[in-house]
């Protein structure tokens, strides 16, 4: 446990230090959304029923701009050789890292969502819904999109390739977490359906995206 | 093997194959290193230096042969009981010396050194709060050598490990790699420099 801690700490501190990747998804996420009103003009019903849409979307785009760096950066200093041959199995330092990414970036997102729903004119309960749906769904984004950026590093292709691979994976999640905050303002779905299958996608994903990325980390080996 | 003594350490490789990228770099390599010895594996540019310390890390598949540790921790693999020290210098340039140092302590486990004092050992104890970003490359070379110190394992995997040390830190390394050896650990270098200590000579690819 020691050094699954030492490596989340590690990469949290890293991402929050000068440089780092988690201010960079904010500063994003904020840019894509405050545009948005301008873009749409001054239709006040519109920008809340396109409110849960935009955002996702931002978050979703935010979470994949800071995603390819979760390996790349490791493998680019050699951190990557020590990691993989230390006595911590690969899945449990992949899932660390991927756990430290959404805390120092996912996790400001679901912070700012409720500033950021003033300026899509959604109300109380509506921004709430959008925020606990990415609350849900973002970590899904997160695991699923490691995947992507282990399979990056070791097919020694950059972004391009990292967004091709991992955005269908991601539009499951993107479904379903719109469906469930457009459920809370404008019916007539349930909100319970939508959002119960984004928490199963999260679940699958916590599963699934550390011993894949491990795999994938582990037969590109060079 | 009969007259390994017991709890003695030997790390063996027999016609151990490399091959990079379709080409094969390497075939039939045997080798050697018993506890208390250290090995220079020598070769012109190319001929699979780097290529064989990776395949004992563990960082590589070999394409033939075997390659094992005899009388080590047995609950360990070989990759789990080396050091690996490569060119690339696994530091995090947003992170001072001392939180570089003590991550990879905290990370890589197992029996350990207090962090100020192998800083102090590879002469960077004037420099623990910088972050990693503004040392030159002789002190970053120097902070991967303290994690050798800091974590202990039995094999130590150096690539070119003098590379951008000065005289005096050369002289350093050499005490620190006779210290190791005098421990009963194992050294592998690949090197073009004389390493400063008594080793045995691993020739790979013919003459350079």
């Amino acid at each position: 446990m020691t050094a699954l801690s030492a490596l989340v700490r590690r990469d949290i501190r890293i991402a929050l230090r000068v440089g780092g990747g988690a201010l960079i998804g904010v500063l994003f996420f904020l840019t894509v959304v405050v545009l948005m009103p301008f873009a749409v003009g001054p239709d006040l019903a519109l920008l809340s029923r396109l409110g849960p849409a935009i955002l996702w979307l931002g978050a979703l785009l935010a979470s994949l701009l800071t995603l390819d760096r979760l390996f790349m950066a490791d493998h680019e200093d050699g951190s990557l050789d020590l990691i993989t041959m230390s006595r911590t199995p690969l899945e449990l330092a992949c899932a660390a890292k991927a756990l430290a990414h959404w805390l120092a970036a996912g996790l400001p997102l679901i912070v700012a969502t409720p500033v950021l729903g003033l300026l899509l004119n959604l109300d109380m309960v509506a921004t709430g819904a959008v925020a606990l749906t990415l609350l849900a769904g973002t970590p899904a984004l997160t695991f699923t999109g490691m995947i992507g950026a282990a399979l990056a590093v070791t097919l020694h292709r950059g972004g391009l390739l990292m967004a091709v691979l991992v955005l269908p994976l991601s539009i499951p999640v993107l479904i379903f977490g719109v469906a469930a905050s457009q459920a809370v303002i404008v019916g007539p779905m349930t909100f319970g359906a939508p959002f119960s299958i984004l928490c199963a996608l999260s679940l699958v994903s916590f599963v699934v995206g550390p011993f894949a990325a491990a795999a994938s980390l582990r037969h590109g080996l060079d | 093997m009969s007259d390994l003594k017991r709890g003695e350490m030997q790390l063996s490789g027999r016609g151990v194959a490399c091959v990079r990228g379709g080409r094969e770099v390497f075939a039939g390599l045997d080798f050697a290193a018993v506890a208390g010895e250290a090995v220079a594996v020598v070769g012109r540019n190319g001929s699979g230096k780097t290529s064989l310390l990776r395949l004992i890390a563990g960082l590589l598949v070999p394409a033939g042969g075997r390659i094992a540790l005899e009388g080590g921790d047995g609950e360990l693999t070989l990759p789990e009981q080396c050091h690996y020290l490569g060119h690339r210098d696994t530091l995090k340039p947003a992170l001072s010396v001392a939180e570089n140092l003590t991550f990879w302590a905290d990370f890589l486990g197992g029996e350990r050194l207090g962090a100020a004092e192998s800083l102090a050992t590879v002469g960077l104890d004037h420099a623990t709060h910088l972050p990693a970003g503004f040392l030159s490359a002789g002190q970053r070379r120097r902070l991967s050598l303290a994690r050798l110190l800091t974590v202990r394992r039995p094999v130590w995997l150096l690539d070119e490990p003098t590379n951008a040390l000065d005289t005096a830190g050369q002289d350093m390394f050499g005490g620190l790699m006779r210290q190791h050896l005098a421990r009963g650990g194992l050294i592998i270098a690949a090197t073009h420099a004389p390493l400063g200590i008594d080793s045995r000579e691993l020739r790979i690819g013919g003459a350079a």
